[in-house]
């Protein structure tokens, strides 16, 4: 890949990534993602 | 009797040490093995980066994997989208130098593998297996929340819920031993066959079945941090691809976990781990005869 095409590929995954995160933070991804880690998934053990 | 490929005095690869180290750091709530509880602390809103069950009573984070899948579920409600950020900013710093450092399932995979049996090399067919984790990416991890609305990579395959979660829990919960059905017989059946396998066979989960690899993989050829290679040392002696256990066609593609193993039978110390690629050299010799 050329040195130029990585650099602007990084840059638009860099703030793609940036933006998700911020904007899935003020979202209430971080909550969404807690609720659901901290009770025992059935399906991640086989049973549910 | 010491290894060729090995770092330390005692025959162990200093990259094992970082493993065991991320394996402790991600699942450091020592009570909940003696309890058989799950954490419920803050922490568990933060994704590792490497592929580590949330339902593990040790876990103190959450996998990327079951999160992004969950997610999915109700993405008709709220898209996940803090997840997906997670995900992509991970693979942009590392790539898949998170399966070969910072993920404890790959770290399980590389110890069955020093058992000393027969192994396969890689060949064609391994190559061509290694397109099935795509498969499973786009069907168990997003179609199938989609479309189901259940995590069907958790549900259905994921080895480690099984051996990090599953087995725990289930021990040591009378109320979940009288849950116990089909399909966790199924998942316990598939998780010793997948990990037998990696006793003959380097990284069988990772090279052929991980979706959480199959993401970074894509990352690979444009991370931060990694392996490199100087285009001014190399001297395209394939020695590297060679010794490559992973399907790899050349060092940091797709199947690269950037073990960094190679470095070892580089004989001219092309490559090494860095932060971006070197430039080339206007005035290297191969540079101008290539010109």
């Amino acid at each position: 890949m050329n040195r130029c095409v990585k650099w602007i590929v990084r840059g638009v995954l860099l703030a793609a990534g940036l933006f998700f995160l911020i904007f899935g933070l003020l979202n209430e991804g971080f909550r969404d993602v807690m609720n659901k880690a901290v009770v025992v998934c059935l399906e991640c053990i086989g049973i549910g | 009797m010491m290894k060729k490929d090995a770092d330390g005095k005692n025959g162990i690869e200093k990259r094992h040490y970082v493993q065991l180290i991320a394996a402790v750091l991600y699942n450091c709530n020592v009570k909940g093995f003696a309890t058989g509880m799950i954490s419920d602390g803050k922490l568990k809103g933060v994704c590792v980066p490497g592929l580590n069950c949330y339902s593990c009573p040790g876990a103190v984070a959450s996998c990327p994997l079951g999160s992004l899948q969950s997610g999915l579920l109700s993405s008709k409600y709220r898209f996940p989208y803090y997840v997906l950020g997670t995900i992509i900013l991970f693979g942009l710093l590392l790539g898949r130098f998170i399966c070969g450092f910072l993920c404890p399932f790959g770290f399980l995979q590389d110890l069955l593998h020093k058992i000393p049996t027969p192994k396969i090399r890689k060949n064609k067919v391994t190559r061509i297996l290694s397109y099935l984790k795509y498969v499973i990416l786009i069907g168990f991890v997003i179609l199938v929340p989609l479309i189901k609305l259940v995590p069907g990579f958790c549900k259905y395959i994921c080895p480690a819920g099984t051996v990090e979660a599953g087995l725990p829990l289930v021990s040591e919960n009378e109320h979940l031993q009288g849950m116990v059905g089909f399909l966790f017989s199924w998942k316990v059946w598939l998780a010793v066959v997948i990990l037998l396998l990696c006793i003959f066979c380097y990284r069988a989960f990772c090279r052929f079945l991980c979706p959480l690899g199959a993401m970074y993989s894509l990352f690979n050829p444009v991370s931060f941090f990694g392996i490199k290679v100087d285009p001014d040392k190399c001297i395209h002696c394939n020695a590297c691809v060679r010794m490559c256990e992973m399907d790899v066609k050349k060092v940091c593609d797709r199947e690269c976990i950037q073990c960094g193993r190679c470095r070892k039978v580089c004989p001219v110390d092309a490559i090494h781990f860095g932060i971006t690629d070197r430039k080339r050299d206007k005035h290297s010799p191969e540079r101008k005869q290539e010109q």
